[in-house]
């Protein structure tokens, strides 16, 4: 056995230096999914940080957004022995983890001499610690319930940006009667799920968290479940008819155009916005989810460190790289989210990006923040997909409002 | 000396080779097949629950969606791939000109990936760019398909993009057995006044008997480990309408962490395949000790 070690260590080595040439003890060995080429170019600056203290960067990106493929990859690795230094995690993943392997770096030590307890919020703070242990470190905040909405369309169809599920039918109803598609969707699962997210919100934060953070029978199953199902019946006659398996930056491409009103979709969709030289409040308007006002759902990417004994120094060098103010504003001004930390200033903000800082604020203050559903911070992958499942066939016509209310209380009972 | 060499060298050649097709094949089957009954979650736990998997994945919607897929796909997807590719293959037999240049035309589909083959027909379905479009382009406005988009009928647009996919290949199969016909038996029938249509009816096509299983079990297995086609083609949409076993089996076992239920349908799935290979294996042995 420790031959064997001795050999692959020996190989791997001999391999890495072959290659790379440098690489020494003191590098960080990084596993994401960060590869298109904001986010990558945000992750140089901590390659950079990183550099100047010494500490080498091995970059493994897996791409494939959402990190499916990624988290395939980490499987392997560590079943076979060879977890990275770090890797790109999301909600529920982190925890299952944790709970399963158990062989996550503890980074208490560089979390209180830095004060994370202080400045992330507790939300958060559920996904980065396991029994009360600091094991990730959080990037950023994305917050999913997000109406992205063209200006001049909305300046068409009245002007008034909605504030409550009524004036959205009323404002999707004029927009319709002006020729253009009201609402701009991708038919895939995960993004019938994300409006999905904000239609639950919409009908009260209480609610959503009885039904996906508590998977409480009766909420999954009652009146106010029927009545969810019966808005996305209402919002899928506002989508053209070839949205299905449209990816969603073409759907955000269509309210860019004016082709279309609004989509709903997380804070990820500003980036396809500003790409294309359009400026927030001018060419188009960020508001929450009618309804959802003061509350947010978020997803947080985090980065994971895997015990390695005697690397760890370099690994808490990341870890508070990462949580460093400066990276935490550079890197989520590029990605569009907002800094996981609290305190960070919000000076190189857009208006959209500020707007979302001060939500979030808000959001914690008012113990409005919660893990969203669509996107793995609120229950288990296996509930989550079943989740999908039904809200996705309801949404292509499978089901209607009562069948889907019933078949989702089976579908998060039979993957429990 | 040399006998002993002789007897000993091909056997030392191939060891190497059958020592790792035992591993990473039968080997990891046997694992799967352990997995299949354990409690396995995001990563493989050793957990013995028996045959607890089984029954869970027999009362998902979802996995019954999938084997009434590939029911649907797997029996078009075979009889109109055998059907149009013996039909090709005796056009092409009746010794036309430029049959060189024609024939690799059919064949080359089988030379692209089923990725490939599923990106070109997506957009070729689409109906924002594809024919549909092209048709409204062209002043035809009441044209419409769009059935990739409606999830009563999308599976039916995985069968033509694999049908388009593979019948070349059938062809070619039904093309080298019909040339192997003996030409002194055609002419017999002639002699007795039997047609063009009689000949091949009943007395060519009845003789192609062994291709007709060989391309049964090439496209079989094709069918139930169709995987890539759905993925580029539908992503297995609109909802989860074209979701085959395949698919089943890779979101259940890596993206939904319910690793034992996902091993379980590949358990499945190598049945179906061995019911299929088996009696082919077995019927092709028995023919070969009576020759």
């Amino acid at each position: 056995m420790k031959i064997n070690k001795f050999l692959k260590t020996t190989v791997a080595a001999a391999a890495v230096s072959a290659f790379a040439g440098m690489a020494s003890a003191d590098d960080v060995e990084v596993l994401h999914w960060w590869t298109a080429g904001g986010e990558a170019a945000a992750l140089g600056v901590l390659k950079d940080d990183l550099a100047s203290q010494g500490v080498g960067w091995q970059d493994m990106p897996i791409a494939g957004g959402g990190g499916s493929d990624a988290m395939t990859v980490l499987r392997a690795r560590v079943v076979a022995g060879d977890a990275p230094t770090a890797a790109q995690m999301l909600g529920f993943d982190i925890k299952d983890w944790a709970g399963s392997t158990g062989n996550l770096a503890n980074l208490n030590s560089v979390a209180e001499a830095e004060g994370w307890d202080a400045v992330v919020p507790a939300a958060l703070q559920d996904f980065s610690k396991h029994d009360g242990n600091w094991i990730a470190a959080p990037v950023n905040v994305h917050s999913t319930n997000w109406v992205w909405v063209n200006k001049a369309a909305l300046d068409a169809a009245g002007g008034k940006a909605p504030t409550s599920w009524e004036e959205l039918v009323t404002v999707l109803d004029a927009m319709k009667a002006n020729g253009i598609t009201p609402l701009a969707h991708g038919g895939q699962a995960w993004q019938d799920a994300t409006i999905f997210d904000a239609v639950v919100l919409g009908l009260g934060a209480d609610f959503y968290k009885a039904a996906f953070i508590d998977m409480d029978e009766d909420a999954l199953g009652g009146d106010m479940m029927v009545e969810a199902f019966n808005r996305m019946a209402v919002l899928r006659s506002y989508v053209d008819d070839n949205f299905s398996g449209r990816d969603w930056n073409l759907a955000s491409a269509m309210v860019i155009e004016g082709t279309a009103g609004m989509q709903m979709m997380g804070d990820w969709a500003k980036g396809e916005f500003l790409k294309a030289g359009k400026t927030p409040g001018e060419d188009f308007v960020c508001i929450r989810f009618p309804g959802t006002q003061g509350l947010v759902t978020f997803n947080s990417d985090q980065f994971v460190m895997f015990d390695q004994g005697e690397a760890s120094d370099s690994q808490m060098a990341m870890a508070s790289a990462v949580m460093s103010p400066a990276f935490q504003s550079a890197f989520n001004v590029v990605k569009g989210s907002v800094p996981a930390r609290t305190d960070v200033p919000n000076d190189a903000f857009d208006d959209c990006g500020k707007k979302g800082m001060a939500d979030f604020a808000e959001a914690n203050a008012g113990g409005g923040l919660y893990g969203s559903m669509a996107h793995g911070h609120a229950n288990p992958a296996a509930v989550k997909n079943a989740i999908y499942d039904v809200v996705t066939a309801h949404f292509n016509g499978e089901y209607d409002a009562t069948e889907a209310a019933e078949e989702m209380v089976n579908a998060v009972l039979d993957a429990q | 000396m040399k006998f002993l060499i002789q007897r000993w060298i091909p056997r030392l050649v191939l060891a190497p080779s059958f020592l790792l097709v035992v591993l990473f094949v039968y080997g990891f089957i046997l694992y799967t097949g352990y997995l299949s009954m354990t409690d396995s979650k995001m990563l493989p736990s050793y957990g013995w629950v028996g045959f607890e998997n089984y029954s869970r994945l027999f009362g998902l919607r979802h996995w019954n969606t999938a084997v009434t897929n590939l029911a649907i796909f797997g029996i078009l997807y075979i009889g109109i791939s055998s059907a149009l590719g013996l039909f090709l293959a005796i056009l092409l037999d009746q010794k036309i000109r430029a049959e060189g240049f024609i024939r690799p035309i059919y064949l080359y589909p089988m030379a692209l990936s089923f990725i490939v083959t599923g990106t070109a027909w997506k957009w070729f379905l689409d109906p924002g760019i594809g024919i549909e479009n092209t048709m409204h382009a062209w002043g035809w406005a009441s044209f419409h398909f769009d059935w990739i988009k409606n999830r009563d009928y999308a599976i039916y647009t995985v069968v033509m993009a694999a049908v388009w996919q593979s019948s070349g290949f059938v062809m070619a199969m039904f093309l080298a057995g019909l040339r192997g016909v003996d030409n002194e038996i055609i002419k017999a029938a002639q002699i007795d006044g039997a047609s063009g249509v009689t000949i091949y009816r009943r007395i060519i096509i009845p003789m192609m008997r062994p291709v007709f299983l060989s391309a049964f079990v090439v496209l079989a297995h094709l069918a139930i480990k169709a995987y890539d086609l759905v993925i580029a083609l539908t992503g297995g949409g609109p909802g989860r309408a074209t979701e085959l076993p395949a698919t089943f089996m890779y979101s259940y076992t890596f993206t939904r962490n319910q690793m034992g239920v996902g091993a379980s349908s590949a358990i499945i799935m190598l049945i179906m395949i061995f019911s299929i290979i088996v009696p082919y294996v077995y019927s092709e042995l028995k023919s070969g000790d009576q020759q």
